[in-house]
């Protein structure tokens, strides 16, 4: 009897070393995701030194949210992303088709690999702290382009919308690149040599080969790093905040999500903030959920899905 | 059994390691010493004095003129006093708001402090001193209480700063060794290029009022130069000597003064008209830093005590001498920091001590102003610091002496009474103008991206009043 117990004991030592990774999810993420959704129903801020609330007020923070520049915000966060994200897909997928096509024979690749992925090590935060001095009226570029004889006044970049729209999408675009680039690359070399040597011998080009066969065969991965990067910039605050010096200046058109947010936890509305914070937890989910969805389905080419939908049409 | 009791043990001393993370950050933060003579908790003073500050002004001041002061730890941390008493200092940066939040969450703990982990005293910057002296607030203790009558003991004292030190009801909290007021610094080069002389007496007639300062910027813009560097340089002479509080006690009602309308106005006739410099946005960035430099067109700036010092002197790439005071268009006080003994200290008397040592003693005030160069609380001090030009003659101004400019302008200083909202007021303005000032909203926009911003910042301001 003694001897069956054990046998079976041996599995909870599994369970016991992942313990404490759940306890201190539990208690450093669990609880303050409660908290907060649980304070989104409540006024409570601080006035000066003094505590406000927590009062129940049901949805009322929601409904303000809606009736605030909220949606503005969100469509600052969008065109924002966007700017960043569109050269940065379509400068990861030329590069990763390069650096995987074993007819180029780039040299020093891995040197590339290392250089392209480098900006993202640096901190957000120091990254646009070094853009905001070099972008600055009185800045290097400034001084550059008017010692050159292409300016005669300084360009006033932080100062326009577009100026500063284009800095926050160029600094997010040479942050990810790498990273997209990196992560493109194993996704085609995922793909069986088989299919390109055979599209090969069949006289595809390489533009056909890219679109009819790379293209079709990467979208997975494709469709992640896409709803990743939304989800991560929903969450764009750190570029923005110090470029503007937190004010989303000029008229808050650089005004972020997050950076709304960060303005409500200046009095530590958490009631505001926290009916924010369950706004953006919901889009994310929803976004989460499509990522689980695609990555899930190991039916790329459709297959399954037409086998089922002739099952459905046969049984009729 | 044994591997059981040894796994146990193990996955325990995990937990423990990812737990204390922010156990002993807080320990520390509070600079809690429980070690030598902790426990005595009689009725006698507690051994450990815990003082708040953003960086070591105060701690310098102290240590240079409290008497009984017996030696200062290597690393500035702790001060020991010749009876045994310890002061911590407990130092974090003023930036993003940090000093604040880190000394709100340790007065909203100090109730169930231990008592050597309690604030005895927390420091205070003008903008934001009411959001401590506020009597509804009560973490401030009221002077009084601690034994200093403001009106003998601090009877030299400037009356505006005990103004900006009072509760609503005219109850003093606080008390400061600084008082700010500010002068106009001017290029000397450039006077004389421009008027021909740089003497101060001619240059101040120059720039007397705002009127003749306009003027005078004409003048300037003709020979090539620029009379400011931005609109937020004027703002603390239009700001803070605004006739009523931003918010009225007891309301929730931001009512913007006239006067800060008038620097609206004037600022934008200003820019327009080419007085200041296009590239330098506001303060406090790289752009306003270099218009301080010797390449720069700007003739002059305006600037208290601390701020020809801490600021302009480090940005001055040129020789000493090059620059001079005179009176400003408009006189006005920018910042100051005030000493706050909070309510629930362990120390009451050493609290007072301290204070008196540093804000209330002439003696020790005039040796600050010889060391720091401040312009210290003392009205009969000053007047004396005035007179002797040759203790007080500055090098970096060309050995004028800045104590004869910077009495008259305190003497006439009049300080609306603070509110609790004035950081934000105060700050958010600025940034809402400033889109309208380069012209990128108009009026109207501005005043609703200031209605915005100021409703995100406090939650319970429910209107923007604006003056007809």
């Amino acid at each position: 009897m003694g001897s069956r117990r054990k046998r079976v004991n041996y599995a909870k030592w599994g369970y016991i070393f992942i313990l404490p990774f759940f306890i201190s999810f539990f208690i450093f993420s669990f609880i303050p995701l409660a908290d907060t959704i649980r304070y989104s129903f409540y006024e409570y801020y601080r006035s000066g030194i003094k505590e406000i609330g927590p009062n129940f007020i049901g949805i009322a923070n929601y409904i303000d949210l809606l009736k605030s520049d909220m949606l503005k915000y969100a469509g600052n966060t969008f065109i924002l992303w966007m700017i960043g994200f569109v050269p940065q897909i379509v400068i990861a997928l030329l590069l990763a088709s390069w650096f995987v096509d074993a007819r180029l024979k780039i040299h020093g690749q891995q040197f590339f690999k290392v250089v392209i992925y480098l900006p993202n090590l640096i901190m957000a935060s120091a990254f646009a702290m070094l853009f905001f001095t070099m972008f600055s009226t009185n800045g290097p570029i400034n001084s550059i382009l008017s010692s050159l004889g292409w300016i005669k006044k300084p360009i006033d970049f932080l100062g326009s919308v577009f100026g500063t729209r284009s800095l926050v999408g160029l600094m997010n675009f040479l942050m990810w690149f790498g990273n997209t680039t990196i992560m493109l690359m194993a996704a085609i070399m995922g793909i069986s040599p088989d299919i390109f040597e055979a599209s090969e011998i069949d006289g595809c080009g390489r533009v056909q080969r890219f679109f009819y066969i790379t293209l079709p065969l990467i979208r997975p991965i494709l469709a992640y790093t896409l709803i990743t990067s939304i989800i991560g910039g929903l969450q764009m605050f750190d570029v923005p905040q110090i470029l503007t010096n937190g004010q989303g200046t000029p008229d808050r058109t650089s005004t972020t999500l997050i950076m709304f947010l960060n303005n409500h936890l200046k009095s530590k509305n958490y009631g505001m903030a926290g009916a924010l914070s369950v706004y953006l937890f919901i889009v994310s989910g929803i976004l989460c959920f499509i990522t689980y969805r695609i990555t899930n389905n190991d039916d790329a080419d459709g297959s399954k899905a037409a086998a089922k939908k002739a099952k459905k049409e046969g049984r009729k | 059994m044994k591997k059981k009791l040894l796994s146990m043990a193990l996955v325990s001393a995990m937990l423990v390691g990812a737990l204390s993370g922010c156990g002993s950050d807080d320990a520390k933060k509070g600079g809690g010493s429980s070690g030598s003579g902790g426990g005595d908790t009689t009725a006698e003073e507690g051994k450990v004095i815990n003082i708040y500050s953003w960086n070591d002004e105060f701690f310098k001041r102290v240590n240079a003129v409290y008497d009984q002061v017996d030696e200062v730890s290597k690393d500035g941390t702790v001060t020991k006093l010749k009876d045994g008493t310890e002061i911590h200092w407990i130092i974090n940066p003023n930036q993003d708001g940090v000093y604040q939040d880190k000394l709100d969450a340790a007065l909203l703990n100090q109730a169930d402090a231990s008592d050597d982990d309690k604030v005895d005293i927390f420091l205070a910057e003008t903008d934001y001193v009411f959001k401590y002296t506020d009597a509804e607030a009560d973490v401030a203790l009221p002077l009084t209480d601690i034994g200093i009558n403001p009106e003998t003991d601090l009877a030299d004292q400037y009356d505006f700063t005990k103004v900006i030190a009072s509760d609503a009801n005219g109850v003093q909290r606080a008390s400061t060794w600084q008082c700010c007021p500010g002068l106009l610094v001017y290029r000397r080069d450039i006077a004389k290029d421009v008027f021909g002389t740089d003497d101060p007496v001619k240059v101040g007639e120059k720039v007397k009022d705002w009127d003749t300062m306009k003027k005078t910027a004409e003048e300037l813009k003709e020979k090539g130069y620029l009379a400011l560097a931005s609109y937020a340089d004027t703002f603390r002479l239009y700001g803070n000597s605004i006739s009523a509080p931003w918010v009225t006690q007891g309301e929730t009602v931001i009512k913007v003064d006239q006067k800060i309308m008038d620097w609206v106005a004037d600022s934008k006739e200003w820019k327009d008209a080419g007085y200041f410099d296009d590239t330098v946005k506001g303060q406090w960035n790289d752009d306003w830093n270099k218009a301080m430099g010797s390449k720069s067109k700007v003739f002059s700036f305006f600037f208290p005590a601390w701020g020809i010092d801490f600021t302009l002197k480090p940005n001055w790439d040129g020789d000493d001498g090059m620059w001079a005071v005179t009176n400003p268009p408009q006189e006005y006080n920018w910042g100051g920091s005030y000493v706050l003994a909070c309510r629930g200290t362990d120390n009451p008397q050493h609290v007072k001590d301290i204070i008196m040592a540093v804000t209330g003693s002439k003696d020790n005030l005039l040796q600050i102003s010889k060391d720091y160069l401040d312009y210290t609380n003392t009205v009969s001090g000053m007047k004396e610091a005035a007179a002797d030009s040759k203790t007080y003659a500055s090098e970096f101004l060309g050995g004028q002496n800045t104590f004869e400019y910077f009495a008259p302008v305190a003497e006439k200083i009049q300080m609306a009474p603070l509110s609790a909202y004035d950081q934000g007021c105060v700050e958010l303005i600025q940034n809402a103008f400033s889109d309208y000032f380069q012209g990128k909203v108009d009026f109207d926009k501005a005043k609703a991206n200031f209605e915005t911003a100021i409703k995100e910042r406090y939650p319970d301001i429910t209107e923007v009043q604006w003056p007809e």
